[in-house]
């Protein structure tokens, strides 16, 4: 952050002045906005947390019904879109540091290739839907097909959000909206985009990789 | 104005505000006053009064069902209702009283107090703090509306599952609770976000955690809690609706799910959530009872440290609601400890409590009565809280009105008497006027008797095997006249709410304009009452934990009280110029996006293009919520205008008093010292945050 905000002179917790587009310091010399994510983001740990649990809890019951998960994985290709998604956490980086840079351009370039990693990966995963529902695997056969779809389709919602709001910041950043002040709004927008890459790495850890 | 569509409020770089461009969905509402006004308020304080006012109303229709239920039990084989119907009536009287009663009037609290007792102009969030509102409210009566349409919720507050399947409710009532509940916890995870952030980012100059008021570190906790807990019982929510609407298989025995899957998820939500409902009254008491025993709270650090330790340690407790479940000797053994340890914390706060007491000058206001009350009660139902730990004697207490009666000691002798002696206290901040004192006694007097009354014969009857959840008993139990005196309990209670509801339509005679009535301890007292709209004309800075009484009194050389002659208040007469104070601007869009959410709702239940109609408007709403900016360029920049989320003005007067970077505020320097105008406009304020919502 750079400093050109008049220096905040006070009391013995706020040291650092605050950063140039907000206009007003705060306690923890986190804006409003980025300890507010922060602190959602904490919150859908344990979101997610529960649908894992519950996905673990029925992953070794016996299956009565239909396919059990384990024997449709298509593990290269699971593999290959979580690198795609894994990618577009560097690209969401390069994003932030071009819209840092006051580079509107680069900026634009970045987040619209975030986005399309992002859409890669959804696509990945209605492909993958489709093809376990025409193996016999639908949402209702089984326990396991229900605590599947579930924990993934919440991630996959979860991207599919994070694509709405990337693409909202490139409307913004035509709009003149996103100047290098205001990179923290990308810088915010990515704390929840790698916060979802990171839960993909759980899931596909957890749920594909161990059995 | 109109909506507009970029965020022209924010300084560029360059140091140009761009023209706003208006899209004109909405004209931006202006008006201050009407009815009108409330729809858009984005103001805390008149959310907080929103919230007391709803929670009050459905505190008297969970009353309403509570009367239904003990009249029905007066008696051995009770006529007055059927079997359904009495399931459906005990299922709401606890979803009501729990997610629509306490934790709203305890939210009512939190958004009234906290930015006023940490010296802010306003929540962090202005805009989404009335969309939790709105959530609450319309999730409410969402919930409510399914006494219309075919049949309420018959399964319990808890609603195990699978028992709350459609194989054996067939109504659509199971479904507005899930349903609702989803809505409602929205409300309240998105309100935990924006207090807790309040809390932690936006403190008066001076204001370090450790002299943060008791009520507003109880809130925080409880809103910690709300913010990990919420999620839990988000998934067993929707887990439960998939099951019910889409024939998913998370409970259905026959496809061979677990049926303790739901009372875990449940119940990992459900003990924080005990905590959520308690730990802001133990707040509330402890700012109670230190002013009316004129003594600082005894021990406040402990008090800070238990209320976390609580905190922490609610998470580790949650199976002791299954003992009888079969989860195992191990499993019982672990958590029936730490539901021992648990209390240890606990029986801290009640000792601290004692401690303030001991040698005060105590003056038995009707707020004293009710939190003096709240200690010795909640004592009550936290010991015989100690006896569920023991398992072999929660086994035999489970499913029976011993259970029943624990419970109420804890949630009405613990939250209910809390709230009262909130209310009592706080009253006259919020409304400028006094409840009367001598109604406010017989109001507790009747109360704190009906309360026992109602209650603790139930304590004999589980004792001696009466179940809970059963819509009659026969004769020749020995179960009559604990049931008759349980009822009579009941409709004393109700008896005394009349009085306190009387109480409040008399107090418009009543008015009073002192700013401090009890001579408080805390910042909300140093302003006008009601307090102004930007709360302070000049911005705090804080000095002292209690900083109000630091202001107020004294010592002499000889160590002798004495009360200062130059105290100044923060608002009103006397307090200086308030200065340029931008306040973001009232909307329409929390309340357009609150409405999507039950639209959604009814559409998942009856017919799902309504689902499509509702995520229009959700969109919708949330493209239009981030695209107006959170102050209206075009308003007044007056004490008129509304509240702010941070904004202190950025000359440097209003941040810089004596006491500089290095000198920490224990210095002596007596607080006086920040008199300084808040600014006379040096600037333009801040810039509300506009980007606070378009992330999420």
């Amino acid at each position: 952050m750079s400093t050109t905000a008049a220096p905040h002179v006070g009391h013995d917790e706020v040291v650092e002045p605050a950063p140039p587009h907000a206009a007003h310091h705060t306690s923890t010399g986190l804006s409003n906005e980025k300890l507010a994510m922060w602190v959602f983001l904490g919150s859908e740990c344990l979101l997610f947390g529960a649908l894992i649990s519950t996905f673990l809890l029925y992953r070794n019951r016996p299956v009565l019904n239909g396919p059990s998960v384990a024997e449709l994985y298509d593990i290269p290709f699971t593999s290959v879109s979580s690198f795609v998604l894994l990618m577009s956490s560097l690209t969401m980086v390069l994003a932030l540091s071009a819209t840092q840079r006051g580079d509107a351009t680069r900026s634009r370039i970045w987040l619209l290739t975030t986005a399309l990693l992002g859409s890669s990966f959804v696509a990945g995963q209605v492909y993958e839907f489709t093809t376990f529902v025409r193996e016999g695997f639908g949402f209702t056969t089984n326990l396991q097909s229900s605590s599947f779809y579930v924990l993934t389709g919440f991630h996959g919602a979860h991207v599919t959000i994070g694509i709405l709001i990337l693409l909202s910041l490139v409307v913004m950043s035509v709009r003149g909206a996103l100047p290098a002040a205001r990179a923290e709004t990308v810088e915010i927008a990515g704390l929840y985009w790698h916060f979802v890459d990171v839960v993909w790495i759980v899931i596909f850890t957890v749920v594909y990789l161990i059995r | 104005m109109a909506i507009t569509e970029e965020r022209p409020v924010l300084e560029l770089t360059t140091g140009a505000e761009p023209e706003p461009e208006p899209l004109g969905v909405f004209a931006r509402p202006v008006s201050t006053k009407g009815w009108r006004s409330w729809l858009t308020t984005i103001d805390h304080k008149r959310i907080g009064i929103m919230y007391g006012v709803s929670a009050m109303a459905f505190f008297a229709i969970g009353g309403l069902e509570a009367l239904i239920i003990r009249a029905q039990l007066a008696q051995p084989n009770g006529q007055v209702v059927d079997e359904q119907t009495y399931n459906e009536i005990f299922t709401m009287h606890g979803t009501t009283m729990v997610f629509l009663v306490i934790m709203p009037m305890l939210a009512a609290f939190a958004n009234y107090l906290i930015p006023l007792q940490i010296g802010a102009r306003d929540v962090a969030f202005p805009r989404l703090n009335a969309f939790s509102f709105w959530c609450f409210i319309l999730g409410g009566l969402f919930l409510y509306s399914s006494f219309l349409l075919g049949g309420a919720p018959d399964g319990g507050w808890f609603a195990y599952a699978p028992n709350t399947l459609t194989e054996f409710t067939s109504s659509h009532g199971m479904d507005f609770w899930a349903i609702g509940l989803q809505i409602t916890g929205i409300a309240s995870l998105v309100g935990a976000i924006n207090l807790i952030v309040t809390a932690l980012n936006m403190r008066a100059p001076g204001m370090t955690l450790l002299r943060m008021p008791i009520f507003t570190w109880m809130a925080l906790v409880a809103q910690f809690l709300l913010l990990f807990a919420i999620p839990v019982i988000t998934v067993a929510l929707f887990l439960l609706t998939f099951d019910r609407r889409f024939d998913a298989n998370f409970f259905n025995v026959d496809a061979g799910a677990d049926p303790l899957l739901w009372q875990h998820l449940f119940w990992i939500f459900g003990h924080p959530e005990v905590y959520i409902l308690v730990l802001p009254a133990f707040g509330i008491v402890s700012e109670v009872i230190p002013v009316f025993a004129r003594k600082p709270l005894f021990g406040y650090p402990f008090m800070v440290f238990s209320g976390v330790a609580i905190g922490f340690m609610g998470w580790g407790v949650w199976a002791h609601h299954m003992f009888a479940s079969g989860i195992g000797p191990v499993s019982v053994a672990a958590f029936s400890l730490s539901t021992m340890f648990i209390a240890v914390p606990t029986g801290v706060k009640i000792f601290n409590w004692i401690g303030t007491l001991w040698g005060g000058r105590l003056r038995f206001t009707t707020a004293m009565c009710f939190a003096v009350a709240l200690v010795s009660q909640f004592t009550i139902g936290g010991l015989s809280g100690v006896t569920h730990a023991v398992s072999p004697a929660d086994t035999q207490q489970t499913d029976t009105y011993y259970i029943v009666a624990h419970f109420h000691y804890v949630l009405f002798g613990g939250s209910m008497f809390g709230i009262f002696a909130g209310l009592y206290y706080w009253f006259p901040k919020a409304f400028g006027r006094l409840l009367d004192e001598r109604i406010g006694k017989i109001h507790f007097a009747l109360m704190l008797i009906g309360f026992n009354l109602a209650f603790f014969p139930m304590h004999v009857l589980g004792l001696q095997g009466m179940p809970r959840r059963q819509a009659t008993y026969a004769e020749g139990m020995g179960w009559d006249l604990n049931n008759l005196l349980a009822s009579i309990g009941a409709f004393v209670i109700a008896l005394s709410f009349l009085v306190f509801v009387y109480n409040v339509v008399r107090s418009r005679n009543n008015v009073t304009a002192d700013p401090d009535p009890w001579d408080a301890r805390t910042l909300e007292w140093a302003t006008s009452s009601p307090p102004p709209v930007h709360n302070f004309d000049v911005e705090p800075t804080v000095t002292h934990l209690d900083e109000w009484w630091h202001r107020k009194y004294a010592e002499d050389e000889e160590g002798r009280l004495h009360r200062r002659t130059d105290v100044q208040l923060l608002a009103g007469e006397g307090a200086g110029e308030a200065g340029d104070i931008h306040l973001p601007s009232p909307s329409y869009w929390p309340l357009v996006v609150a409405v999507a959410l039950p639209t959604i709702g009814y559409g998942v239940v009856y017919s799902y293009w309504l689902c499509g109609v509702g995520a229009f408007i959700l969109l919708g709403g949330i493209y239009g919520w981030s695209l107006e900016p959170s102050v209206d360029p075009g308003g007044a920049h007056g004490h008129e205008l509304e509240p702010g989320p941070e904004p202190e003005p950025t000359d440097e007067l209003a941040t810089a008093p004596e006491a500089s970077a290095d000198e920490p505020a224990e210095s002596e320097a007596a607080a006086e010292a920040e008199a300084v105008p808040a600014g006379a406009g040096s600037g333009p304020s801040a810039s509300a945050a506009s980007g606070e919502e378009g992330q999420a």
